[in-house]
């Protein structure tokens, strides 16, 4: 979606701030959330695509408001109202009002250290065939879909060349709206900087982005 | 505008994890003895200095480096380093002509079993906007001057591969240690928003 999270190139942020270097949590609720987002993504509550898509969901004012983990947050409880494992009213109180939900079994300590120290990939051994190849050059597709895609408004309709071909992931598009995974080649991609930012940016520098195969065009080489 | 500057919050964050995490453990959902192992592993287990020593060992073992490169994935492994976030690992090789430095603008996408979780400013919107387009005053900023004649590539990180930056070995380290060339190597480093400097 064009929302407040794709701020690649936006202006107006301001300077850096680096003196809040505390350590990844600054309260306990911080930790909290964390251990229980992934405690719920281990259990199968929801995939990290629809973490993503409810997070860039927000209002850009809510946003742009709150902190990380405030958005961690507000997704968690979206995610779970969406998916009716809990209501609003119980979000309110604290208290479930349909008691206990036996089908989904929680994740143990042992299956967290798996979480932790194992991970998942959404890599995928089959796919949709690749229809580029290392050094072709390619246009990122000028589209404008209202739902979660992990193509960046700063690189559609800009003309790139594939550095490399990663192999087969789950399209985040789909993973995030309940429409299956879509498994297709990913990309890395790599752009002029003045291709993406105006002749005023630097001729040397240039950046590599990572973009799905249904993100793409061929570009059509010019007439003769 | 910074992550952490907010002042209107709907309501205390704090009541709200606490009313979801007791919500939850009524339903059967998640394990309250659980849910803090996640933030236990990455305060006590997990950090900067792991991708420290992968650097240090490519630094001291061409064979090495060449399979960090090749596969960042498996060579990291080779050090008992990976999982959540670090499951598609490339590593990036600054050269003379190139340094690299990574971002995820659409939200904070970053290599946790080598870096550990990303510090306040890598999530700030400041970073996120800013970086891919003026790249170098962003890592002005962090007192980073970079010739004209070197490429600044950018990495934006919005898929599914995560990036750890190889940054040069500094000259004069030739007959250092693996462990003492560890600890030249920062956090940022490896973001690529610094190089590795000798101690004055």
């Amino acid at each position: 979606m064009d929302g407040i999270a794709d701020m690649g190139g936006m202006h107006g942020f301001g300077p850096l701030e680096r003196a809040d270097e505390r350590g990844p949590f600054h309260n306990e609720w911080e930790r909290r959330i964390l251990g229980i987002t992934f405690a719920a993504l281990g259990a199968g509550l929801f995939n990290v695509d629809e973490i993503r898509r409810t997070t860039e969901s927000a209002d850009p004012l809510t946003y742009l408001k709150s902190t990380y983990y405030e958005r961690w947050l507000y997704s968690a409880e979206d995610l779970l109202k969406e998916k009716g494992a809990v209501t609003a009213g119980e979000l309110a109180t604290g208290r479930s009002v349909t008691g206990p939900a036996n089908n989904v079994p929680p994740v143990t300590k042992e299956i967290a250290r798996v979480i932790l120290e194992h991970g998942g990939t959404s890599r995928s051994a089959d796919g949709a065939p690749s229809r580029f190849k290392s050094g072709d050059a390619v246009v990122a597709r000028n589209i404008h879909p209202r739902g979660h895609t992990r193509l960046p408004r700063y690189v559609r309709g800009k003309c790139g060349t594939i550095v490399l071909d990663h192999g087969i992931f789950a399209l985040p598009d789909s993973n995030s709206a309940g429409l299956g995974l879509q498994p297709q080649h990913v990309y890395g991609v790599r752009f002029t900087a003045r291709e993406l930012w105006g002749p005023r940016a630097s001729e040397r520098d240039t950046l590599q982005i990572d973009l799905f195969d249904d993100y793409l065009d061929r570009l059509a080489a010019p007439a003769e | 505008m910074a992550d952490h500057d907010h002042t209107d919050p709907p309501s205390d964050p704090a009541l709200r994890v606490k009313a979801l995490e007791s919500l939850l453990i009524e339903k059967g959902l998640i394990d309250p003895d659980v849910v803090g192992e996640f933030a236990d592993y990455y305060e006590h287990r997990v950090g900067p200095r792991n991708g420290a020593k992968v650097v240090a060992r490519a630094w001291c073992d061409r064979a090495y480096r060449e399979r960090l490169l090749a596969n960042g994935t498996a060579a990291i492994a080779e050090l008992q380093f990976g999982g959540l976030q670090g499951e598609e690992m490339v590593v990036l090789e600054n050269t003379p002509a190139t340094h690299n430095v990574v971002t995820c603008t659409l939200c904070s996408c970053y290599p946790w079993p080598t870096l550990g979780l990303p510090p306040t400013w890598y999530k700030s919107f400041a970073y996120r906007s800013r970086v891919v387009i003026e790249p170098r005053s962003v890592l002005a900023e962090f007192g980073l001057h970079l010739p004209d004649e070197v490429e600044v590539r950018v990495y934006d990180s919005n898929a599914e591969i995560r990036y750890l930056v190889l940054p040069m070995r500094p000259a004069g380290t030739d007959d250092w240690s693996e462990e003492k060339l560890a600890s030249l190597v920062t956090r940022d480093c490896m973001i690529g928003t610094a190089v590795p400097n000798l101690p004055a």
